[in-house]
């Protein structure tokens, strides 16, 4: 039952709903560090463990705190200053604890604090899961699984991407469609194709 | 910098969107019709200024340390401001907007505005950048907005999200209208290019919208090129045309 839940909320959050062709969140990493495919699976790992401890501490912030104290409409302050500060914290832990993970992370941490995918999963958790009366840990599961689901969808576009982009630098392409413009028309092809998977679920 | 420069930079020169690519995910994703672009411009625009006014006025008192949080603070305590005016105001534009609304905190234009202009210059000066940034933001949203809704539907609606000035949604401009000049019962919106509505649609418009302004600035710089060419040619003209009359001269001279 619960492993049901945890599927469909990953395939719905990674293919479904795209968070970067779909939601169009995290577009600055999706356009600015996509230029090379080593450099985007270390950025898509930072989001993705960031995001993940990010959505388990939000949740937990405003079904435990926030709402119980009735003051829900701070959650903006709040989850941007836990997310900012969260961010600091892991970059420091992995800094004490490992330094090849420190080398392979650390410098798409800094990065990521103004990553809206973090925020909106963050918020997007609240408005499309939590209700006054889900009980906490069904709601924290859920918003856990969206975010691995979120944090795969990223990782699996911005690969795909990346490795596109590599080849478009070496193709001949019209100046006034250079860099940016030609990328953006690549991510709406892709955007149609995961449109085509809408029906799955 | 005059007043006016600094009002008027972010239209154009500096625009946010189309020069600097700042702010991109609200530009996708709230596009996709010219009302939730305007709606979400105007709330930009107010954020942006007030937090620019803060900004400048406390920046004596912030340590440089710890000025990237206080500003991310100061930028989210008007953002919690205007979600909430918009949910009492304008609740339609509110779901409209849904996450983005509470995402303008983490805008890259807004801190950006912050940490290059806010934190170096007088209140007042900022108050203008902000005003004219956030204008900028907001004729560029408008500008894909107008274009992804006049692609998916074949004109333009005004009244459903913003629920000002008008009683029920009016047509603003349709080419139904010119149409129906000609011939009756054909209506455009059967045939709008409804994937311009859609996510994809979004990516592929602001593609052609740069690619456009791409191949006009490769034009200017062409323009400009061929200018300076023209210019340095000329000089050298002139220049070698002196060294002649002063050869002549001398010849002359020593014809004598």
């Amino acid at each position: 039952m619960s492993f049901t839940l945890f599927a469909t909320a990953i395939i719905s959050a990674m293919l479904i709903n795209n968070v970067i062709l779909m939601q169009f969140l995290g577009i600055c990493p999706f356009l600015g560090v996509s230029k090379k495919s080593s450099s985007a699976i270390g950025m898509s790992a930072a989001v993705l463990f960031v995001m993940v401890i990010a959505s388990a501490v939000t949740y937990t912030l405003y079904d435990l705190v926030l709402y119980q104290y009735g003051i829900p409409y701070i959650s903006t302050i709040a989850f941007i200053l836990v997310i900012a500060s969260l961010v600091q914290f892991v970059e420091m832990f992995i800094k004490k604890t490992s330094k090849s993970l420190y080398k392979s992370l650390g410098i798409y941490l800094p990065l990521i604090t103004t990553n809206c995918a973090i925020l909106g999963v963050s918020e997007g958790n609240i408005t499309n899961i939590w209700t006054d009366t889900i009980p906490y840990w069904d709601g924290l599961f859920l918003a856990v699984s969206t975010a691995v689901g979120t944090g795969l969808g990223f990782g699996l576009i911005i690969f795909a991407f990346s490795s596109i982009r590599e080849k478009l630098e070496a193709s001949n392409v019209p100046s006034a469609w250079k860099g940016v413009p030609i990328s953006l028309v690549v991510a709406g092809i892709m955007s149609l194709a995961f449109l085509g998977l809408a029906g799955i679920i | 910098m005059t007043k006016k420069a600094n009002f008027l930079k972010g239209f154009l020169k500096e625009n946010p969107i189309f020069v600097f690519l700042l702010g991109m995910c609200p530009a996708l994703a709230v596009t996709a019709t010219f009302e939730t672009s305007l709606g979400m411009g105007l709330l930009v625009v107010f954020v942006l200024t007030m937090s620019n006014i803060v900004v400048a006025s406390v920046k004596k008192w912030i340590p440089h340390d710890v000025r990237t949080p206080a500003y991310i603070v100061i930028i989210a305590t008007f953002v919690t401001v205007v979600k909430m005016a918009t949910e009492a105001y304008a609740f339609d534009l509110f779901l409209a907007l849904g996450v983005f609304l509470p995402l303008i905190v983490v805008n890259c234009l807004i801190l950006g505005r912050a940490e290059a202009f806010a934190s170096k210059n007088t209140v007042v000066d900022s108050a203008i950048d902000g005003l004219g940034m956030g204008l900028g933001f907001t004729f560029a949203l408008v500008v894909i907005g107008v274009f992804r809704e006049f692609l998916a539907t074949g004109g333009i609606m005004y009244g459903v999200y913003l629920p000002f000035f008008v009683d029920s949604p009016i047509t603003i401009f349709s080419l139904d209208m010119i149409i129906n000049l000609f011939t009756s019962g054909f209506h455009i919106t059967d045939y709008g290019m409804k994937v311009f509505s859609l996510p994809p649609g979004a990516f592929i418009a602001l593609g052609i919208i740069l690619a456009i302004i791409q191949f006009k600035k490769s034009q200017t710089d062409k323009k400009a090129a061929i200018a300076k060419m023209e210019m340095i040619a000329e000089k050298k003209r002139i220049a070698l045309e002196k060294k002649k009359q002063a050869a002549q001269s001398l010849a002359k001279a020593g014809g004598k």
